[in-house]
């Protein structure tokens, strides 16, 4: 018989969850899911030690757990905070939480050159969805904003600094994919920035997942660059037997041409698994693909628009008067989207 | 005359020898805690001692050194915080120059204390001469049978390494530090676990000021108790402080804690005042990182008592009225010094300093830097104060390592205690690249504030 895992006993925002000992504060949200789910640019759960660095996932700890009820002085990073038996956190509940986050939305955005109008990521852009759910309207910053060269890491995949957040989840992927570091940050705060060892290419078989984890759209795929809108191209599931890799993997459609493909991704724009360069780059005919069925694509993404269903709020603040009036500014604005 | 007691035999010639250290009591603390005491108790004694870091926060040590884990078959390291860089503190460097065996010394005391067999040394990379002395110190104490083997036929086995850094000052946060000196890119890592757990890979490990070792030694010679005797309260034993700016002897002078601020600027044992007859301005009292104090709050607190160079009485009156001890770094201005400028410039070390990992520090030490900037040179408006106040607002706290809050507090502070000046430079822009602010009020004595 197994060992039976400890389970604790946790609250966020005032809905009490059982976890696994050792899952973080993020983890135990998604859980719960819907909006009390902490944003997170940097964490990515299938990268190890990732997380910790964007601090868009910043929450209230108010007790910290049943033996030791004092408070967390300061904001924590719930994508690498682990859960404590009875530890009661607050998110959108707390002003403190929101108003950071909006800081740090603010900061994120102060060197983003927000060349949405020609940037391949927008409409599947976290930074964009973290703007518009986070963001106040208007900018502060009135300073010329940092500018690199684009370069071209390996023939597939280009690399444009201006619009990366140092989420370093590119680094992760490239560090743990290879035994050498060849894929890092150089230089220090404000003019940091990622790049290969001394601008080798990187061609390791699994490198286009840096594509997929990037969340903004700082690394794009070369082969669809300017292609198209995400918007316009139809996504749908497919696989194939594939030597390297599960061969799973979502098609993006333009009429009956295959514009791209990319891993599958969760509803926190997670891949599930990840893909070779040769199902992602080299096999862009339907007659390589087994075709499954139509990506189910989130309400709130612009991906949807044309989708004619009916929007439902978020199962869990449905139905609890305290989170809704927490999340009434959220609310309202996916009302509009109705 | 205060006592001193890590600065005794400075000035004797040839101190910087080993045969000159070991003529003058040197390495005694060795033999004693080898030979008459267990680890435990050498930590026992530092707990007495109520001996606090050095290097800026103030933990307890022997707190400190209580949390180490210690589990089976693991190897624990020591690490020496050599990594001085914070502007105006520069006492460490004194230290290793002139009296390195001080060092070496109390790395092998801690070490012992620590059971610890493997140390290091992280020195900041620009001080290359002080890695020097520092090497040929380790090789004269390895000669003389304090390093390596069976030290002393106490079965007691240390290797002292020096590391040079590369010239950062994030790696003067303990993790950063630490991930530097496993040869990665000095980011600061994310707390917990901290590096007692899981420090230098992986294993348990300490990371200790400079000073903070230093002081071990008097400890082990005279007992903790008697090191506690000197004082006040919970800041006991000396420091040392590295007095710069504006004054007429500005150097490192070791200070009994309790010594009031009034007398360690103006008497002639200490600094003898300010520089050229003028008159004092302000004062950063720990090192760029703390607050900065106009005159009149710096020599009296906010309740009238006189303030004392004390952990406790430098931080009286918390943010709104007091500072920190911090490193020590101990800067003067006189009335001819501007502080906009002068914030300015910590701002642009910040910003240069930051690592860059999370957003917060490394867009807003960006963003406040080109703000101050533009006050400095009359381009400010008045928007520009209140923005500066938000950014600072909203980097302290939010930030994995304590570096978003150093770059916040001085800017904070600027604004708090000089407004005035802030506003002046932006409503008379002109003016203000050709004159300075000058003293104004800021050493006109305040009303008492008594609690009601």
């Amino acid at each position: 018989m197994a060992e039976e895992i400890q389970k604790f006993q946790v609250s966020i925002d005032g809905i009490s969850v059982e976890v696994d000992a050792g899952t973080t504060i993020l983890n135990a949200a998604r859980q719960i899911g819907g909006d009390i789910v902490p944003p997170a640019m940097c964490y990515y759960s299938k990268l190890e030690g990732s997380g910790g660095k964007c601090r868009t996932c910043l929450v209230k700890v108010t007790k910290g757990s049943e033996k030791d009820p004092r408070p967390m002085p300061k904001l924590v990073a719930s994508c690498r905070t682990t859960v404590m038996d009875g530890m009661e956190v607050q998110n959108i509940t707390s002003p403190d939480v929101v108003d950071a986050r909006k800081s740090v939305v603010e900061m994120l955005l102060i060197n983003h050159p927000l060349d949405c109008p020609v940037c391949d990521q927008a409409g599947e852009c976290k930074l964009q969805d973290l703007g518009y759910e986070h963001g106040s309207e208007n900018t502060r910053y009135d300073f010329p904003r940092r500018t690199f060269e684009r370069i071209d890491i390996g023939d597939k995949i280009q690399l444009h600094m201006n619009r990366c957040i140092l989420c370093y989840r590119c680094v992760y992927v490239a560090n743990q994919l290879t035994d050498t570091r060849e894929h890092g940050i150089l230089y220090r705060g404000d003019h940091a920035e990622i790049s290969t060892f001394i601008e080798n290419a990187l061609d390791n078989d699994y490198i286009g997942n840096v594509i997929d984890v990037c969340p903004v759209g700082a690394l794009t795929d070369k082969t669809f660059r300017f292609k198209n809108r995400v918007w316009f191209t139809k996504p749908v599931n497919a696989h194939r037997d594939c030597p390297s890799c599960s061969g799973k993997v979502t098609l993006w459609y333009k009429g009956a041409d295959v514009l791209r493909v990319t891993a599958r991704k969760d509803e926190y724009d997670e891949v599930e698994e990840f893909i070779c360069n040769t199902c992602r780059f080299d096999k862009k005919e339907t007659a390589d693909w087994t075709l499954e069925d139509p990506t189910k694509i989130s309400q709130e993404s612009v991906i949807a628009s044309n989708h004619y269903s009916q929007f439902q709020p978020p199962a869990v603040i449905a139905e609890n008067t305290p989170l809704k009036e927490a999340n009434w500014e959220q609310l309202a604005r996916t009302e509009k989207l109705k | 005359m205060g006592r001193k007691l890590l600065l005794t035999h400075i000035d004797v010639p040839g101190i910087q020898s080993y045969s000159v250290y070991k003529a003058q009591g040197g390495y005694r603390s060795v033999d004693k805690a080898l030979k008459s005491m267990s680890p435990d108790d050498v930590v026992e004694e530092v707990k007495k001692s109520g001996l606090r870091g050095r290097g800026g926060a103030g933990f307890p040590t022997g707190m400190k050194w209580s949390f180490l884990a210690k589990p089976e078959g693991v190897p624990r390291y020591l690490v020496c915080n050599a990594d001085e860089s914070e502007p105006g503190t520069f006492k460490d460097r004194y230290l290793m120059t002139h009296i390195p065996h001080a060092l070496i010394e109390g790395m092998i005391v801690s070490s012992y204390a620590l059971g610890a067999h493997t140390s290091f040394i992280y020195v900041r990379g620009e001080m290359m001469p002080q890695i020097r002395i520092l090497e040929k110190a380790i090789a004269e104490a390895k000669a003389a049978g304090y390093l390596g083997k069976n030290i002393l036929g106490s079965g007691y086995d240390l290797e002292l390494y020096v590391q040079p850094g590369g010239g950062a000052y994030i790696c003067g946060e303990e993790t950063a530090l630490l991930e530097s000196l496993e040869g990665k890119r000095g980011n600061p890592r994310i707390k917990p676990p901290f590096p007692a757990i899981a420090g230098l890979y992986g294993c348990p490990t300490v990371v200790n000021n400079v000073e903070s070792i230093a002081a071990t030694v008097p400890i082990i010679n005279d007992g903790g108790e008697e090191y506690a005797k000197i004082g006040i309260e919970r800041s006991t034993g000396t420091k040392l402080i590295s007095a710069g700016g504006n004054l007429a002897k500005p150097g490192v002078y070791e200070i009994e804690l309790g010594l009031p601020v009034e007398e360690f600027i103006y008497s002639d044992e200490y600094c003898g005042g300010i520089a050229n007859g003028k008159k004092l301005k302000a004062v950063v009292a720990g090192g760029s990182s703390v607050p900065i104090l106009p005159a009149n709050l710096i020599t009296k607190t906010i309740k009238g008592d006189p303030r004392l160079m004390t952990y406790e009485s430098l931080a009286d009156g918390g943010f709104q009225s007091g500072t920190m001890m911090g490193s020590g770094g101990f800067i003067a201005f006189d009335e001819d010094q501007c502080i906009v400028r002068n914030t300015w410039n910590f701002t642009r070390f910040y910003r240069h300093e930051s690592c860059g990992q999370c957003s917060p520090c490394r867009e807003g030490t960006g963003w406040m830097e080109k703000v101050l900037y533009n006050i400095e040179h009359g381009r400010g408006t008045m928007n520009d104060i209140d923005l500066l106040w938000d950014i600072q607002r909203k980097i302290e706290g939010n930030t994995i390592c304590p570096l978003g809050d150093a770059a916040a507090w001085p800017v904070a502070a600027a604004i708090r205690h000089f407004r005035d000046e802030f506003e002046w430079h932006i409503n008379h822009g002109q003016e203000a690249q050709s004159r300075n602010y000058g003293l104004a009020h800021y050493a006109d004595p305040l009303e008492v504030v008594t609690e009601s």
